[in-house]
């Protein structure tokens, strides 16, 4: 290799190794908190190495600290996270997808005007949907509710599964329709044996979006529940609040981690078949 | 008894006609081909057959029985695709048997019907295997294969030919044919090659801009064109026109070319013909009925002088591309006579399959 490109080459490693670093240094110094004591934070200050490793934060955490004189760690929180995200998630991305299949595969008078409507959804700002929601889940009695939570994401995540799908489906063949009603199938069978095999790819991708999407949401966790309803984004902050007297970074780096761990394995186990599902076709 | 009988049949998208009022009626049995350039209308009319669109006006008739509102499922029709439409996460057992399982056949009948078709078509090695495993002529036989075991009334072939590579489109062209002599099914088939439509059909429908120029057997649609579109549209190379002008002389009929140097006896002296005499007509004539001097001596045939401008060898022929009467003609000699671009040969023309046409309405006049 000639001796400028090798230089130039050197140049380019060592800038993106920095900006690689200076993008993880909040990760690195949370992790690093999680394992020190609170006198040990105070003492040496809050970017340091451990003195020694301290792993009962986690446990504490988990099960005994106390948010807001309940002494359940954040435990209870993280489960309650768990109970919205899952069936938000499978029943976007479901409806999400047999949205897609229908407004790309089987044209009917208006669908343009549908998709653009549903799409619309992805550009309205949350603040914006905050009190309609309020008085839908008052009239509904589901104030306070994790199946409250459960629907509005639901609802609110169709915009966006719908356009994933609907975008993945447009490039399955007509062909494979008109043959398949040639076939005698109808609309949910054609669905279910031909057009849900293809869809794996873009089915990872409104999961993976979906899940770390619902899991991360802050604003309407906080809004629309209190006390022991709430999804651990929310209750991160009464946990945070209620220790601001005497900050015990150790705990709370550990309660951030353990509140991220889900999206962060979702991302390590799946991150590559998002990239992939993304820019896939249906049929090869 | 018409296997399918298509009366008056329009499709306007917006205020575009795609079809303006095409009738057919196609026997039991036959090889219906639908031939035509793209844009012609004829894929339109073959989904319009299959009940995939609907058609603006007009009726279809399968087996004798109105179709107007009924399904495609329920038409009794099977279809091939160009794309063959396999579906891709079922093996080939699979797409063969999914439309018998949406009709709920009893499974035992299922495989039975399987193995016939499997057989047929030399497919059971290929049984397990997905869409994605398979060659293009593969790909093709399976296609085939998901239409042949429904048995229907009607079998609707959508291009099916055109994905292939020019020689696995002859083989598959052949086996078309024997398939078709085989089991003796009503088939309509849709291409925009007209070597297919000459190899396999018992009747050609010539589409042009969403009419149908002619429909008639092969032979009649390549020795009597209908008009002046079928005649350059079907054959390759294509008839040649010329502007030529009709004479009487002692009895008989002539077309005289260019300023009267050279003149052809015609064949036929009917009344239609006779009523065109001193009048301008396009005379069209085959490339195959211009050759070499030796070529058709017994048939009294006219030998001329041209000048070559081209040439095309084959293998098996030699196209000619030559200057008579200030037009450039077609010709196809013997690839073993070797004529020089630039300079003057003698040709032999054979008269017999002239065909004269009306230069307004383009029409065949005889």
């Amino acid at each position: 290799m000639p001796k400028g490109r090798l230089l130039s080459r050197c140049a380019i490693h060592a800038t993106l190794i920095v900006f690689a670093a200076f993008y993880l240094v909040p990760l690195v110094v949370v992790m690093l908190n999680s394992l020190r004591s609170t006198e040990d934070i105070a003492h040496a200050g809050v970017i340091n190495l451990p003195r020694h490793l301290v792993w009962s934060n986690f446990s504490q955490t988990w099960s005994s600290y106390c948010i807001s004189e309940h002494c359940t760690g954040i435990q209870p929180y993280f489960w309650n996270s768990m109970r919205m995200v899952i069936p938000a998630t499978i029943v976007s991305t479901m409806l999400g997808a047999l949205n897609g299949y229908s407004l790309s595969l089987w044209r009917f008078r208006g669908d343009k005007f549908v998709f653009g409507i549903m799409t619309l959804g992805v550009f309205l700002p949350e603040q914006m949907r905050l009190v309609p929601w309020v008085i839908v889940l008052r009239d509904l009695g589901l104030f306070n509710t994790i199946s409250g939570l459960v629907m509005i994401h639901t609802v609110q995540g169709l915009s966006f599964t719908t356009l994933f799908c609907r975008n993945y489906y447009v490039s399955i063949p007509q062909d494979l329709l008109k043959a398949a009603r040639i076939d005698g199938a109808g609309f949910f069978r054609i669905f279910w044996r031909i057009v849900l095999p293809l869809s794996p790819p873009i089915l990872i991708v409104t999961v993976i979006w979906q899940f770390t999407g619902i899991w991360n949401e802050y604003l309407y966790g906080v809004t629309f529940s209190t006390g022991e309803h709430q999804p651990i984004t929310a209750a991160l902050i009464a946990f945070s609040a209620h220790l601001s007297d005497a900050p015990q970074y150790g705990q709370q780096s550990a309660a951030v981690l353990l509140a991220a761990a889900p999206t962060l394995l979702v991302y390590l186990f799946g991150g590559r078949y998002f990239v992939r599902g993304l820019t896939a076709g249906a049929v090869k | 008894m018409a296997a399918l009988r298509i009366r008056d049949v329009w499709k306007h998208y917006g205020t575009v006609p795609v079809l303006k009022g095409i009738d057919l009626a196609i026997d039991s049995g036959e090889f219906a081909i639908l031939v035509g350039p793209s844009g012609c209308g004829k894929s339109t009319l073959l989904n319009i057959i299959a009940g995939l669109d609907t058609a603006s006006q007009g009726s279809v008739e399968i087996g004798d029985r109105p179709m107007n509102g009924v399904a495609a499922k329920d038409r009794n029709i099977a279809m091939v695709f160009q794309s063959y439409a396999l579906y891709p996460s079922m093996t080939v057992r699979q797409n063969m048997t999914f439309g018998m399982e949406c009709r709920r056949v009893p499974k035992r009948l299922q495989i039975e019907t399987l193995n016939r078709v499997a057989k047929l078509l030399q497919l059971e090695a290929l049984l397990d295997r997905k869409p994605s495993q398979l060659s293009g002529g593969q790909r093709q036989r399976v296609a085939m294969g998901r239409a042949l075991v429904r048995d229907p009334l009607l079998f609707l072939f959508d291009e099916p030919l055109s994905n292939l590579d020019a020689k696995l489109r002859v083989e598959m062209r052949m086996e078309i044919k024997r398939l078709h002599q085989r089991i003796a099914s009503t088939i309509v088939y849709v291409t925009h090659d007209q070597i297919e439509a000459m190899t396999l059909a018992t009747r050609i429908a010539v589409m042009h801009q969403g009419e149908v120029q002619q429909f008639a057997e092969p032979d009649t649609v390549y020795n009597r064109p209908a008009n002046l579109f079928v005649a350059r549209f079907m054959g390759a190379p294509p008839m040649n026109t010329l502007p030529a002008r009709v004479m009487a002389e002692g009895g008989g009929l002539f077309a005289v070319l260019g300023g009267g140097d050279i003149r052809l006896a015609l064949p036929v002296a009917t009344d239609a013909v006779r009523n065109y005499v001193d009048r301008e007509v396009v005379l069209g004539i085959r490339p195959e009925c211009i050759a070499e001097p030796t070529r058709h001596l017994e048939n009294g045939a006219v030998t001329l002088e041209a000048m070559v401008e081209m040439t095309e060898p084959t293998g098996a022929e030699t196209i000619v591309l030559l200057r008579l009467a200030g037009h450039e003609v077609l010709a196809r000699i013997a690839p073993d006579i070797r004529l020089r671009a630039g300079e003057a040969a003698r040709f032999s023309v054979d008269t017999r399959k002239i065909c004269l046409f009306d230069p307004e309405t383009e029409r065949l006049i005889g």
